[in-house]
């Protein structure tokens, strides 16, 4: 197939798009605490990278960075006996499920304090008791599975609802639609929140995808879908609600597209030479999602810089001990190789 | 305390690189993820990020220095309200040491087999007098769901046209009568889709037996039944379980061509994590279902549309559950053993009544379990026989066979007096012609003739 030289399409007008996105309206508390996660999910991704290029961590890592908005405003609209369910990007996700940051990071090294006691790696992490699935390596698989639990919850009669979260790389997995197609025939209490980070690995959406705005590619399926602008975490808190109160009412699944960006590579291996720095500097710089909140707390006078300066120190020190423990933690014992193969 | 900066590792492959460029001099303010240097390693430039807020206060690795270690300290940072002429440059630790193992053993002697069962397992015993009951295998496969249905709610089967239709093959008949349609759920087409979905509740606890129409239409949903379900329970630590049951048709039918003709066992018996189980006769179809439906693990249960209609004493028992992993012998014998599983157990059996008309006593082996194999009821058998056929109805590298072939030469050398000879399907596609079929496929000719080749008979 031919490539034209340029590989920008024009781009649609974002059909659906209210003109003010509805935001969630967070008490104090809940501003800082949202500053706080998303603040850890950071600092713990910038940790891990460290560690990653100092050879503590192998393999692949794909880090979270910049799209922290969007974990943190879906997890805290969730409740007890909802699921969560990923790909391989989930550090940020553990940690929003309320994940030791120490097992997390133990996991990361391989050690037997990891939260799979070093099976499982950056890619594969597990947290059933809240509610969290993985942590799964091949992308769009976790939408099948994701509905499974939906199925679940449905099947015992419960009002809980599953999140299986994807990319727009695997939105154009094939299992993605039959999954969009059995939750509607069946009503599951299912939330699709595609974080479009607009690139799948290299491959932009535009080169990609003939329906660029994802959040319309459940209409086929009459599954409604909402764009939002996964960079503020408030739209995304109040696009959330709506669509969990959606599910548990009974009405079937929904799509939220959330529209976010990574800062660094689609790996740590990965030079990003698909994109230009002044792209990514320009997001950075007007758009990030902790930047954001920040302006908005001091606005508030609810802290101010030195208020917000213990934040960070907190974080720091939550991080360091993640790293600390993972760094100290012993590997598993060679005895492990052989368990957990069945039960 | 100064921050230092090491080289570091770009990818899950480098051990060195390229220091091409400072994008900072020493005295430069840098903040945390703000770009110091690029690095060239074998496949690609990088840029290193600062890791940490601070001053540039010594560049110890100049730019254009190849081959610098990862690990090795290129730079160090003051903190905030550190002295930049204090930091001291020499590295707090040498380069990094990787943390030893818990316990510094020798590497373990590597098992090749993990999923192993005891001897000592055995069918329970059925009480005299029991009455036995003529059931196909067909209704012994229906009434195992339909009991394990009864007993748990959690029990459910999916898969196309198994409610209302009854069962492309009936095997599911008269369930949606019983359980409902929320228990017994027609899918569409799509069993990459429903396979996961599936798995994705097993996950939630509940257990699914997934039906596909044949196996050969599983090949779309593969990736599921390995990826998702067999290695999640390895991957969590044991934290997530996966309690299903993949279970339809395999290997040929009659004429229905190539690309639904073909037997999976060596496929699915190849991968740590799931249990395979392929049965003969309707007795162990109901036993080995049940006993799958019970199992914690993800189990994929080999059905054969041939043998569905076939006819077989059952044990008319409350809860009939046979153990998973124990093979059977199905006829006793002392001068060959015929080890095979599914239908060919059939043509086993026929093999070995011609066999003794010729003075040859041969013993027939059923595994029917494929993974965990019970290679040691065969040891047991070759001990006394000290020749075996191996017969599988499916193509022959890397089969079932050639792994009791090779589990026989490891394990019963001393005992063998001839090579185990394997009985595969011819290694083409299966064609549709019915002689090119029928010349295709294992029949008891072909048993006989090893048998007899390995009794170094006429």
């Amino acid at each position: 197939m031919t490539t034209k030289k340029s590989t920008k399409k024009t781009t649609a007008p974002a059909r659906r798009r209210t003109k003010q996105p509805a935001q969630y309206n967070a008490s104090n508390d809940e501003l800082v605490e949202f500053y706080e996660q998303m603040l850890l999910i950071r600092r713990f991704e910038e940790k891990a990278g460290q560690m990653y290029g100092m050879g503590l961590i192998g393999g692949f890592c794909h880090l979270y960075i910049g799209q922290e908005a969007v974990v943190v405003g879906i997890q805290t609209a969730l409740k007890d006996g909802d699921s969560v369910i990923t790909g391989y990007r989930e550090h940020g996700h553990m940690i929003a499920a309320g994940s030791d940051p120490k097992a997390v990071m133990a996991e990361l090294t391989g050690r037997s304090g990891g939260c799979s006691r070093g099976k499982g790696g950056s890619m594969h992490m597990f947290d059933p008791e809240r509610g969290f699935y993985g942590g799964h390596g091949i992308v769009g698989a976790q939408v099948s599975l994701g509905t499974g639990l939906a199925f679940a919850a449905k099947y015992r009669k419960t009002d809980n609802v599953g999140v299986a979260y994807f990319g727009d790389g695997a939105a154009n997995q094939g299992q993605v639609y039959e999954s969009f197609n059995m939750a509607r025939i069946w009503n599951l209490p299912v939330i699709y929140i595609i974080e479009n980070n607009q690139y799948a690995m290299g491959t932009s959406v535009n080169r990609s995808s003939s329906e660029i705005e994802l959040h319309r590619r459940g209409e086929s399926f009459r599954i409604p879908g909402k764009q939002v602008d996964g960079m503020n975490v408030l739209e995304v808190r109040a696009a959330m609600d709506e669509a969990v109160k959606h599910c548990r009412d009974g009405n079937g699944p929904f799509i939220l597209e959330m529209k976010t960006y990574r800062y660094r590579g689609h790996s740590m291996s990965d030079p990003a030479k698909y994109r230009s720095k002044e792209e990514v500097q320009k997001m950075r710089a007007e758009h990030d999602a902790i930047d954001q909140i920040k302006e908005r707390i001091l606005d508030a006078k609810i802290l101010d810089e030195a208020g917000l300066k213990e934040i960070d120190k907190k974080v720091k020190a939550v991080v360091a001990e993640a790293a600390t423990f993972a760094q100290e933690c012993p590997e598993p014992a060679l005895s492990e190789l052989y368990t957990d193969v069945l039960a | 305390m100064a921050i230092e900066i090491t080289m570091p590792a770009l990818s899950p492959t480098m051990e060195k690189g390229t220091l091409a460029k400072w994008l900072v001099k020493e005295g430069d303010n840098v903040e945390s993820g703000d770009v110091i240097a690029e690095i060239e390693t074998d496949k690609a430039t990088m840029e290193v990020e600062s890791i940490d807020d601070g001053v540039v206060a010594k560049i110890l690795v100049p730019e254009g220095t190849d081959d610098v270690p990862v690990g090795q300290l290129i730079a160090v940072l003051a903190e905030e309200g550190e002295d930049v002429a204090d930091v001291d440059a020499a590295p707090s630790h040498a380069a990094v040491v990787p943390t030893p193992a818990q316990e510094e053993a020798e590497v373990p002697v590597k098992e090749t087999a993990v999923s192993v069962v005891s001897v000592a397992v055995a069918d329970p015993a059925v009480p005299e007098g029991t009455n036995m009951v003529k059931l196909t295998v067909r209704e012994a496969l229906r009434d195992a769901m339909a009991e394990e249905m009864r007993k748990d709610g959690d029990v459910f089967v999916m898969g196309e046209e198994v409610a209302e239709y009854q069962g492309a093959y009936k095997v599911t008949q008269g369930l949606l009568d019983e359980f409902g349609p929320e228990r017994v759920i027609d899918t569409p087409i799509t069993e990459h889709g429903f396979a996961g979905l599936g798995a994705g509740a097993a996950f939630a606890g509940l257990k699914p037996v997934i039906e596909f129409m044949t196996f050969n239409f599983a090949m779309q949903a593969i990736d599921h039944i390995i990826n998702s379900a067999a290695k999640t329970r390895y991957m969590s630590g044991g934290l997530v379980q996966c309690p299903i049951v993949f279970r339809g048709p395999n290997g040929a039918a009659s004429r229905v061509g190539a690309q639904h003709s073909q037997n999976y066992a060596s496929w699915y018996a190849n991968v740590p994590g799931l249990k395979v189980i392929a049965p003969y006769d309707a007795a162990d179809s109901k036993g080995l279902l049940k006993a799958a439906i019970l199992d914690p693990n993800p189990v994929v249960f080999l059905e054969n549309e041939l043998m569905y209609g076939e006819s077989f004493e059952v044990p008319e028992l409350d809860d009939y559950v046979l153990p998973i992993g124990k093979a059977r012998i199905f006829r006793e014998g002392a001068d060959v053993t015929i080890v095979s599983y599914s239908i060919t157990v059939g043509e086993a059996l026929k093999a070995a009544d011609k066999l003794a008309e010729e003075g040859i006593s041969a013993e027939v082996i059923d595994l029917r379990t494929i993974r965990p194999l019970d290679i040691e009821t065969v040891i047991e058998s070759v001990k006394k026989t000290n020749r075996c056929v191996v017969a599988e109805e499916g193509w022959p590298q890397c089969s079932v066979a050639s792994d009791v072939s090779a589990q026989l030469m490891e394990q019963a050398f001393d005992w063998l007096d001839a090579p185990v000879t394997r009985v595969n399907s011819v290694d083409v596609p299966l064609p549709y012609a019915n002689n090119l079929e029928k010349a295709a496929v294992v029949s008891a000719d072909d048993i006989i003739r090893a048998a007899k080749a390995v009794c170094y008979a006429e």
